[in-house]
């Protein structure tokens, strides 16, 4: 048995790699992940990979900061101390807009980001879960569980054949920073 | 994008050149002279700390001249930053990729030096937290929300906020970069900074909604921002400053004044770090353009103020604009219309809009004129007010001066540091650019015939303007 813990194409042209996952996906072989040191546009599609939430969290947490702020306005200016001035009407709507619009503004990008940050696992002091350290500069990674995806060579020449520059049998998932 | 034999790890290689090396000669010459300016900054903004807003040279009459000068002309600097970045992504222009990192961290910096404005103008600035609504010991007497200056400070602090938080999350995947290339305390230190960032397909696929959600949502927080700036003028009764056209005047300005600080410094940013090849003659054309139009909407709304202040017939605003052109401060009036109005125009020429040298001269000019603008409308509207026996001039100490040199020293010195620590392109959106928007994409499609001869015949012509292109290369195409 081999040690092998997962398999890595290595590509140093993104048109290449998508031929890879077209390869493994036609030989139904399963893909673990994909680092890329940029966005594959039309990469989702291919790996049907929904398309994210985040919008809809976006919204909420916009809704949110509304709420919040036009009732610290409400309570603070016409609630618990309403003031006269020049006998207007303390509940002033239009002076209250840019308030509810800001705080919108930054409950909306704050809670998404946030949301994002937490979805993905990233935070600062987080491990790098690296597992080829060119997947940053200019490699276009394919990794495989090599885990009842036998046999490895037929995987490694799947990779070859779209035109992989190298494929990695690593014994250890993710490149350790020591 | 320029350049022959590009590839992707050439672009990480030039971008992190100035990182990932020890700083050379230019940069310590400029480091050491804007820490010095910073310094200047720490010595006026402490004296005026100390002894508060007597230091300053502002009188019972002139209650807000230079602060305000100050503060209003970063905020504008900082705009065109989320411009670059927010509204040219919304409009999927791609152009923006490789100057979008530098007008950022530019905007961050610009808005910092602009709150210390805010700050200090409190004259108590430990009690700073009394702009925020909170419970007290007057009854509880909260904050007045009908007041403009109350929308600044939910602007401004929501505008630096999610600038920062934009800026910050388009860094994290060029963080990774850098972090895995380092080695040892350098690796540590990036890591941190780079949250754990792999750039796995899940990752990315986020990482492009949020980015556009941002992008999104900051274009209209951009035009809020200057929009409230501009309403702590319009909602006074100061002739000269009570005005409907203020907010777009304000926006318009505030693009103009960003887009010739990005000039300013993108400029050199590009000869020193050597990245002709991905700040590009149509960048700095573009941009050209750009500065010529806002500058043309400003020059618009010039005139139509002066305008409006004849044909509204109220006297005492006739007589503010009027003193503006003629009065005591007609040098500061007619200093701005010639840095703002006139000398854009220049710009209509294609070949003073590809002179290098020349743009960088004139953004400075544009930079010098908006800040003039920003006198004009605050010294010269307030000096003269209802009462003559209580007009007064207004005359800066050298602690007004201090300050706002200071002020530069410091935006200097952060923007210093951080071509230093961070990279100045954003390297994974730059290669985005290499198969598609590249002139070595470009060429390929020629040689291999995809293109009509007098498509190649266009884009050889429109080449001779980029001085990172060698024409020779198309002699034979």
């Amino acid at each position: 048995m081999s040690k092998t813990k997962i398999i890595l194409g290595c590509f140093d042209d993104p048109d290449d790699m998508m031929q890879g996952i077209t390869n493994l996906q036609k030989n139904s072989v399963p893909i673990y992940d994909i680092y890329t040191p940029m966005p594959i546009h039309g990469i989702e599609a291919k790996m049907g990979v929904k398309d994210s939430r985040l919008g809809y969290a976006a919204f909420c947490f916009g809704c949110l900061g509304l709420t919040v702020i036009t009732s610290i306005v409400y309570y603070t200016l016409v609630g618990d101390w309403p003031q006269n001035i020049g006998g207007k009407p303390s509940f002033a709507m239009p002076d209250f807009i840019p308030f509810m619009f800001e705080w919108t503004i930054l409950f909306t990008a704050f809670g998404m980001t946030l949301t994002f940050f937490a979805a993905t696992h990233l935070f600062p002091g987080r491990a790098p879960r690296v597992m080829d350290l060119r997947a940053t500069d200019d490699r276009f990674i394919i990794a495989v569980d090599a885990k009842g995806n036998i046999p490895h060579d037929d995987i490694t020449n799947l990779l070859k054949d779209a035109g992989a520059v190298e494929v990695k049998h690593n014994e250890r998932k993710y490149v350790s920073y020591e | 994008m320029t350049g022959k034999d590009m590839t992707y790890a050439r672009i990480t290689n030039e971008i992190l050149l100035p990182v990932e090396n020890k700083p050379n000669k230019a940069w310590w010459i400029g480091f050491i002279v804007s820490a010095l300016g910073a310094m200047l900054w720490v010595v006026s903004i402490s004296l005026t700390f100390w002894y508060g807003l007597g230091e300053w040279g502002l009188n019972k009459t002139v209650g807000w001249a230079w602060d305000i000068t100050g503060f209003v002309w970063w905020v504008g600097i900082g705009h065109a930053g989320t411009l670059i970045s927010a509204v040219l992504l919304v409009f999927s222009q791609n152009w923006r990729n490789s100057i979008n990192r530098s007008a950022e961290a530019m905007t961050i910096f610009a808005v910092i030096c602009a709150a210390t404005y805010i700050v200090a103008h409190m004259g108590r600035p430990w009690l700073a937290y009394f702009t925020l609504p909170l419970p007290n010991q007057y009854g509880s007497l909260w904050v007045n929300w009908n007041s403009a200056l109350m929308m600044d400070v939910f602007a401004i602090s929501t505008y630096f906020s999610v600038s920062l938080l934009f800026w910050y999350t388009g860094l994290l995947p060029d963080i990774a970069s850098i972090r895995d290339r380092a080695k040892g305390l350098r690796r540590r230190i990036y890591s941190i900074l780079s949250f754990g960032w792999t750039g796995s397909l899940k990752t990315w696929q986020r990482f492009e909604t949020v980015s556009l959600i941002l992008a999104g949502i900051s274009t209209p927080l951009v035009l809020s921002v200057h929009t409230i700036v501009s309403f702590d003028f319009a909602t006074s009764l100061e002739p000269g400053w009570h005005t409907t056209i203020f907010p777009p005047y304000f926006v318009a300005g505030a693009i103009f004044s960003g887009f010739a600080m990005v000039q300013t410094l993108l400029l050199v940013t590009r000869k020193v770090l050597g990245l002709e090849n991905y700040i590009t003659m149509f960048h700095i054309e573009s941009m050209n353009k750009i500065i010529l139009l806002t500058g043309s909407i400003v020059g618009v709304a010039y005139i139509t103020e002066f305008f409006i202040a004849w044909y509204s017939g109220v006297e005492y605003e006739q007589y503010a604009f009027i003193n503006r052109a003629t009065g005591p401060y007609w040098w500061a009036y007619w200093s701005m219309m010639s840095c703002n109005v006139i000398s854009p125009q220049l710009f209509w020429s294609s070949k003073l809009r590809r002179n290098i040298p020349f743009s960088w001269a004139l953004s400075i000019v544009v930079n010098i004129g908006m800040w003039f603008e920003r006198f004009v409308i605050i010294v010269t509207s307030l000096h003269r007010d209802y009462i003559p026996s209580s007009w007064a001039m207004f005359y800066p100490t050298w602690v007004d001066v201090g300050v706002f040199i200071g002020s530069i020293g410091v935006f200097f010195t952060l923007f210093l540091l951080f071509i230093r620590v961070l990279p100045s392109v954003a390297i994974a959106e730059v290669k985005l650019l290499l198969k598609t928007a590249s002139e070595q994409a470009k060429m390929k499609q020629i040689k291999e015939g995809h293109l009509e001869p007098a498509e190649v015949q266009y884009y050889k012509e429109s080449l001779t303007k980029y001085d990172s292109v060698d024409m020779a290369d198309y002699e034979n195409v």
